[in-house]
């Protein structure tokens, strides 16, 4: 066991080599050109670099809803069109049905509703016919809605492109969000917290607001919708859309002529020609411009409008800068419910990178003076391979990229009380050998040839416990779980190969037939 | 001059204490079950759902009373205060608001608006009620899986005896740090979930180590019997056990000093985990063993080398 062969040593001596160049860019300042290495920086974890962890669920049952509602609206269409006559049609939360008056028309009836299209299937009791989602129909638009969301929540987040958020869908509706480095994380809820769907829409003139509270009802073709303002007024909206959101073709934050924060906007092609139409119409009716079911405000159309136009309304300009991005961005296909979320000032991050630091400094000096006391030079050739082992932790996280937590720098500081125990054990065995009267290099030998399978077992099963808290944990736990992982991998090579490289090398120089352990 | 807290020649009676010890680990794991049941942990908002801010008064130290003043004036039901760390900093911990996820959203902007500017928010962190059950699942069932997969492990490398006799030390030292989270009040939160995983690695690490030993032992000396034989393994490696334990401390003890604040009951856990967990190895896990009937017939002869330094 004490002849190490050269190409051993040339390997122990390439890995080590390779750690110091990946753990590199973590040591060398900002300042300077580190583009010759090939390695990177470790990864820090949102909790070390400040930002925003945002698991969000996509309200698709909303989707399913708004769609239901139009394959009613679409049914009573075409059932009138073919002259079918119906009654009780009602859209539920799975469900639109209806009842086919006469029994003649049923065969019509089912031709209308099987063209719907495969995303529906279509069931009959007597002359009650029931359309649903088909399961693929579903997952369908699951996942088109949910891919939406994160097409659009991307544009909302990072316009420009630059701040590398990480945007995944996770489960059936869920969305994971991980965005680095942001100083206000309710501003970041609030660009998610709108669908902000944009309609223009007229108002109808037929009957007052009161007078819809107070009667209860609204003229056919329209609804009471309330206003987005502090003012608590409510406005009758014909239902049918001038032009929506998808027409615009940008948005940005400006001032209207009384100096109020407004956002302007352009129309593309056919939203200009459209909103032509309908303005020049109706000069002089008010419309509504409308923001998620809310009016934000009623101007009245003092002439033909058509590429462009203002909206305003009691905005701050810090309002009107995220009503633009969002307008700009898109409207979401569903709401977005937060359900978990974890932010992390920047401050803090440093703050906890600092405590760590120290942590470990502290800890490896602590670590290192104990093994020196107690087994002097063995001790100190412990201590440098544990320098080795820390070096090899930072090159595989910066190799792996693997992400680096504050739970992650725990793990390294454990590992290193744990990192010497495989030397321990060596040492222990050698001391052991020693006393049972064996030569120096004898009892190195029979040192290291009786301690490897108690190292190589009591590792493994410490590297289990790193598994399963890998494939359960989250976020920080993650990291934890592949710091330690890291730190038994490589503790295990260092005591293994490279301590005993130091005690070959030191026994091939002096040729010691006896030594102190 | 070399430090030993342990000489290497010790010739302790372990085994003659494991009855005393099988009594007072009984009384342990009892207590810590009475404990959670009755007291029950102070789930973190991790596994409750709930919200957590951190705070920061730039201004000095955080006057806490009089914020707490402010806070409960907001009508966000079970809201707790305490400083974190330093004197201007607070941690802010409020229940689970009635109402759906956008509830407890509108909570956390109302405390923000509440603390005003002299507050830097270091640190939010909500969890929804789903998301609190999913994650509380998805720790038991890490703790289990990892106990099982141990357990298999050490039935393959060793006897099915050993295997039996650690999985009820590993239990043995999750349930009492569990229950050291009841009588405490520490907030049990993912980082716990880890730190117990953690003390699972530690502690079978530690008793694998004795294991081998006392594997080792049988196949060698086939006369002594087997208290004896426990006896020798415990002492020939309690030394290492010492030596691990305390670079372990060493290195736990700087992350409690200086590692901060958010740090601080993670590396409290895995103190009491290694102290547990070495104390389980000696006495739970060899006790055990000497109470089963350990196989000592190995085919393998060279088991039976006569070293010719054996002492008689």
């Amino acid at each position: 066991m004490l002849q190490f062969q050269l190409w051993k040593k040339l390997l122990v001596a390439a890995i080590a080599s390779l750690g110091v160049v990946f753990a590199l860019p973590n040591v060398i300042g900002d300042g300077i050109d580190k583009s010759f290495l090939p390695g990177k920086q470790i990864n820090l974890g949102l909790d070390l670099q400040g930002g925003s962890h945002l698991l969000l669920r996509v309200d698709v049952d909303a989707v399913k809803r708004e769609r239901l509602e139009n394959l009613g609206e679409m049914i009573r269409r075409d059932f009138r069109t073919e002259k079918v006559r119906f009654s009780d049609l009602q859209v539920t939360e799975e469900t639109v049905s209806l009842k086919v008056r006469d029994a003649e028309d049923t065969a019509k009836a089912k031709e209308i509703l099987v063209e719907l299209g495969n995303d529906y299937s279509v069931s009959s009791e007597g002359t009650t016919y029931r359309v649903a989602f088909t399961e693929t129909g579903l997952t369908q638009m699951r996942t088109r809605t949910v891919e939406q969301s994160i097409e659009i929540i991307r544009r909302r987040l990072d316009p420009e492109g630059t701040k590398e958020p990480i945007i995944q869908r996770q489960g059936a509706e869920r969305v994971l969000v991980q965005l680095p480095g942001v100083d206000d994380p309710e501003a970041v809820k609030r660009l998610l917290g709108r669908t902000a769907k944009l309609t223009f829409q007229l108002v109808d003139l037929r009957m007052s607001a009161s007078e819809a509270i107070q009667r209860d009802r609204t003229p056919p073709g329209s609804i009471l919708m309330e206003s987005a303002n502090a003012d608590g007024r409510s406005y009758v909206i014909e239902k049918r859309v001038m032009v929506s959101g998808e027409m615009l073709d940008g948005a940005t934050a400006t001032f209207d002529q009384n100096n109020r924060p407004a956002v302007s906007f352009t129309l593309n092609a056919a939203g200009a020609r459209r909103f032509g139409k309908v303005t020049g119409e109706n000069i002089g009716r008010p419309f509504a411009i409308i923001l998620d079911g809310k009016v934000v405000s009623a101007p009245t159309i003092q002439s033909q409008i058509f590429g462009s136009g203002q909206i305003t309304g009691d905005f701050s300009v810090a309002e009107t800068n995220e009503l633009a991005l969002v307008l700009r961005a898109g409207a979401l296909p569903a709401p977005l419910i937060i359900l978990e979320e974890r932010s992390i000032g920047p401050g803090l991050g440093a703050d906890s990178i600092a405590a760590g630091e120290i942590a470990a400094l502290i800890g490896l000096i602590l670590v290192a003076v104990y093994m020196v006391a107690s087994y002097g030079f063995f001790g100190g050739l412990a201590v440098a391979a544990l320098a080795v082992n820390i070096i090899l932790i930072v090159a595989a996280l910066s190799a792996l990229q693997a992400t680096l937590t504050l739970p992650g720098i725990a793990g390294i500081v454990l590992t290193m009380g744990m990192a010497v125990d495989a030397n321990v054990l060596v040492f222990e065995r050698i001391r052991e050998e020693m006393s049972n009267g064996r030569s120096a290099i004898a009892a190195i030998d029979g040192g290291y040839q009786r301690a490897i399978s108690t190292i190589v077992d009591s590792n493994l099963t410490t590297l289990f416990a790193a598994l399963f808290l890998y494939i359960f944990g989250s976020g920080p736990i993650k990291g934890f779980a592949v710091t330690l992982g890291i730190g038994i991998a490589t503790s295990m090579f260092t005591a293994v190969m490279v301590t005993r490289l130091f005690i070959v090398l030191w026994v091939e120089r002096k040729r010691p037939s006896k030594f102190v352990l | 001059m070399r430090l030993k807290l342990v000489s290497s020649n010790t010739s302790i009676n372990f085994l003659k204490f494991h009855r005393l010890a099988f009594i007072f680990s009984s009384l342990l794991v009892a207590a810590s079950i009475g404990l959670f049941a009755l007291i029950g942990l102070n789930l973190g908002i991790d596994f409750k759902g709930g919200i957590l801010i951190e705070a920061r008064d730039k201004t000095g130290p955080a006057n806490i009373a009089g914020l707490r003043g402010d806070l409960e004036q907001l009508g966000l039901g079970d809201i707790s205060l305490q400083g974190f760390g330093t004197e201007t900093d607070v941690l802010i911990r409020i229940q689970r608001q009635d109402g759906d996820e956008n509830a407890q959203i509108a909570a956390i902007q109302l405390i923000g608006k509440t603390l005003g500017s002299d507050f830097d928010i270091r640190r939010t962190e909500f969890v929804g009620p789903t998301v609190g059950a999913e994650l509380a699942e998805k720790g038991m069932l890490a703790v289990v899986c990892a106990l099982f997969a141990i357990m298999v492990y050490i039935w393959f490398r060793f006897e099915w005896q050993f295997s039996i006799a650690a999985i009820l030390a590993l239990t043995h030292d999750v349930l009492t740090t569990v229950g050291l989270f009841a009588l405490t009040s520490f907030e049990f939160n993912l980082a716990t979930v880890a730190a117990i995983l953690t003390i699972a690695g530690y502690s079978i690490n530690d008793t694998v180590v004795v294991f081998d030993r006392v594997r080792e032992n049988l196949r060698r000396y086939k006369s002594y019997s087997i208290v004896d034989i426990l006896n020798k393994s415990l002492n020939e490696t309690l030394s290492r056990t010492v030596m691990t334990s305390v670079t372990t401390l060493l290195a736990l003890g700087a992350i409690v000093i200086f590692g901060g604040a958010v740090l601080r009951d993670f590396a409290i856990a895995m103190i009491w985990g290694v102290l547990i967990g070495t104390y389980s190895s000696v006495f739970v896990a060899v006790g055990l063993l000497s109470r089963f009937d350990l196989k000592r017939n190995d085919d393998e002869d060279h088991g039976v080398e006569k070293p010719e330094y054996e002492r008689s």
